[in-house]
């Protein structure tokens, strides 16, 4: 409690149902003043409706939230003031340009004409947009776009900001330069950024991870701290004598050995230690070894007993692109 | 506070004009439609109807009727993009502004109102490469109640558009309400000898007043005043009235439908 001042997002209990089905389960977490904070989970498992409601879209079932000290329910209107907001689903209204989308942008969050001149360059020159202000936002590739939701959602000079699978439907790319710009703010800006994402070395950017499941925080912690938690480093043997090589590290206690593909698959809790141990122990002839800390993959594996499914989102991502397509004609 | 309401709606309402102005082909094909029910009607029905010694030319006729038709088409379309709105995610981003959703709703009345009142002005202008004459003195009444007409029916297109959910239920919205309301106005044919049950609801059709109303101001100095009064339903004021009457109702239920739904 003693560092509540500090915390920008603050989440008690909160739950949303629909006709039944539990969609947020009772979820609790701060979130820190200039933090970058994820969440993390499969497609459906909440994340969408936990941002909805911090942004006041959606009323909870149960449960408070506080954002910037403003109740989310009972102070809408301070809440909407105090964040910026890029939905999953492009927002901008393709018939207009750039400069246009922010105008009115700002004029709904009643900024004064000669502070939007000011605003508008100093937001699109962080994001690299300032040379095309002018152009019709048809003509943009999917990443300007994002880039400009961004560069709108930062105009009122939110508090934090809210990022909904900010890369979702972007190629790979496309996908890692955006993080430049994200990153950019939080050093830059030291902006607070709460994001969503389903993709495992996105969720390695930030500074704190939640991992939401069927409704539920399964683990929160740095992405670090939530690697260690798994404590299974996994080394890969390779050898021409892979039988003797075997035989030998039965001698060796608290490990795990699989054998797949040709190749001996050792799971241990410390992997840095027990290299040099292994090397001086095995006398059989080793042709390579790999060292491999788990992944957030492993994480989510060992906490769910499932692998987050990519091909759920790639379908997804699909109808996001033929949406995009769609709204080039409107 | 209030500044900031009539902000609101000065905002939505610039965003509907700039689509409007940059739509060429929109402005292009709303105009294509009205011209074409004229000439088409206009002249496949003139001699029919000349032998049923009609006391008026029926581009005459047709042409207030006309007007209040692309009225209506226009006004309804302009407010039923907030279904597309909603369906694209803009809808959402205007949601999260701490803005007055009253404020919202009454830009998006406001700008369909302009955009449809444009369009008559433009179909006014062209009224004397059709045959149709009008004097100098009726455009500024005629223009006024064109507004009011607009006002209505963009109230109505912005209740539709808040209870449909999806863009899926346009063709059926076509068919159930706009072609019948477009049919049953008088503008195609008079309204004065028609059977009980088509009378009564052309009496409910908004569009039938606007028609009404129209066709005895362009009229006015055209054409016998023994044809027009057996043209006309109401008094020019009665008609004013009712569609006073409807704007308040429909623009008030579809702020409150607006407000609640989003």
């Amino acid at each position: 409690m003693q560092n509540n001042y500090m915390s920008i997002i603050r989440v008690e209990n909160l739950t949303k149902k629909f006709n039944g089905f539990v969609a947020v389960d009772s979820i609790n977490f701060t979130v820190q003043k200039g933090e970058i904070f994820g969440f993390l989970g499969p497609n459906g498992a909440g994340k969408s409706t936990t941002i909805n409601m911090l942004s006041t879209i959606l009323a909870p079932s149960e449960g408070e939230a506080f954002v910037n000290n403003f109740n989310i329910q009972s102070e809408r209107d301070d809440v909407r003031k105090s964040i910026g907001l890029v939905f999953q689903d492009p927002s901008l209204d393709d018939q207009l340009t750039a400069e246009e989308n922010l105008r009115f942008h700002a004029r709904l969050y009643g900024i004064p004409d000669d502070d939007f001149q000011k605003r508008k360059k100093e937001v699109l020159e962080l994001v690299d947009l300032l040379d095309r202000k002018n152009e019709l936002i048809r003509n943009f590739s999917g990443g300007m776009k994002r880039r400009l939701e961004i560069a709108r959602g930062l105009i009122h000079y939110p508090q934090v900001l809210f990022l909904d699978e900010p890369t979702i439907g972007l190629d790979p790319q496309t996908r890692s330069h955006l993080w430049e710009y994200i990153l950019k703010l939080k050093h830059g800006k030291r902006m607070t950024i709460f994001m969503t994402t389903h993709y495992m070395n996105e969720a390695e950017y930030c500074d704190r991870i939640a991992i939401i499941d069927h409704g539920k925080i399964v683990a929160l912690d740095t992405p670090d701290n939530l690697k260690k938690s798994v404590r299974k480093d996994i080394i890969t043997i390779k050898s021409r004598s892979l039988e003797s090589v075997k035989k030998e590290l039965q001698g060796i206690s608290n490990i795990k050995v699989r054998e797949k593909n040709e190749s001996l698959y050792v799971e241990v809790s410390d992997g840095e230690s027990f290299l040099p141990k292994l090397i001086k122990q095995i006398t059989s002839p080793i042709d390579a070894l790999e060292l491999r800390k788990p992944t957030l993959d492993d994480v989510f594996l060992h906490l769910t007993g499932r692998a987050i499914r990519e091909e759920e989102a790639s379908n997804k991502d699909k109808m996001r692109q033929h949406m995009r397509m769609r709204r080039g004609h409107n | 506070m209030i500044m900031q309401f009539v902000q609101t709606i000065y905002t939505i309402w610039q965003r509907e004009i700039i689509r409007y102005i940059r739509a060429k082909t929109r402005i292009i094909s709303t105009l294509f439609q009205p011209i074409m029910f004229l000439v088409i009607f206009g002249v496949g029905l003139k001699q029919t109807l000349a032998a049923g010694n009609f006391g008026i030319d029926f581009v005459q006729f047709m042409y207030p009727g006309v007007i209040a038709m692309s009225i209506m088409s226009t006004a309804v379309f302009s407010t039923i993009s907030t279904v597309w709105d909603r369906e694209f995610g803009f809808l959402k981003e205007i949601l999260v502004t701490p803005t007055s959703r009253i404020a919202i709703a009454l830009g998006k009345t406001v700008g369909a109102t302009t955009i449809a009142s444009i369009q008559a002005l433009i179909l006014l202008v062209l009224a004397p490469f059709i045959g149709v004459k009008i004097g100098i003195a009726i455009i500024l009444p005629l223009f006024a109640l064109m507004i009011l007409l607009a006002f209505a029916l963009s109230g109505l297109g912005l209740l539709i558009s808040s209870l449909m959910k999806t863009t899926e239920n346009f063709g059926l919205l076509m068919q159930m309400l706009i072609f019948p309301m477009f049919f049953l106005s008088g503008a195609f044919f008079p309204l004065t000898a028609v059977p009980t049950w088509m009378g009564a609801i052309a009496k409910i059709n908004p569009l039938t007043y606007g028609v009404d109303a129209f066709r005895q101001i362009v009229l006015g100095n055209q054409v016998a005043q023994s044809v027009l009064e057996g043209l006309a339903i109401n008094s020019v004021i009665a008609d004013t009235l009712f569609l006073v009457g409807f704007s308040v109702v429909m623009v008030g239920a579809a702020v409150i439908a607006f407000n609640k739904k989003a």
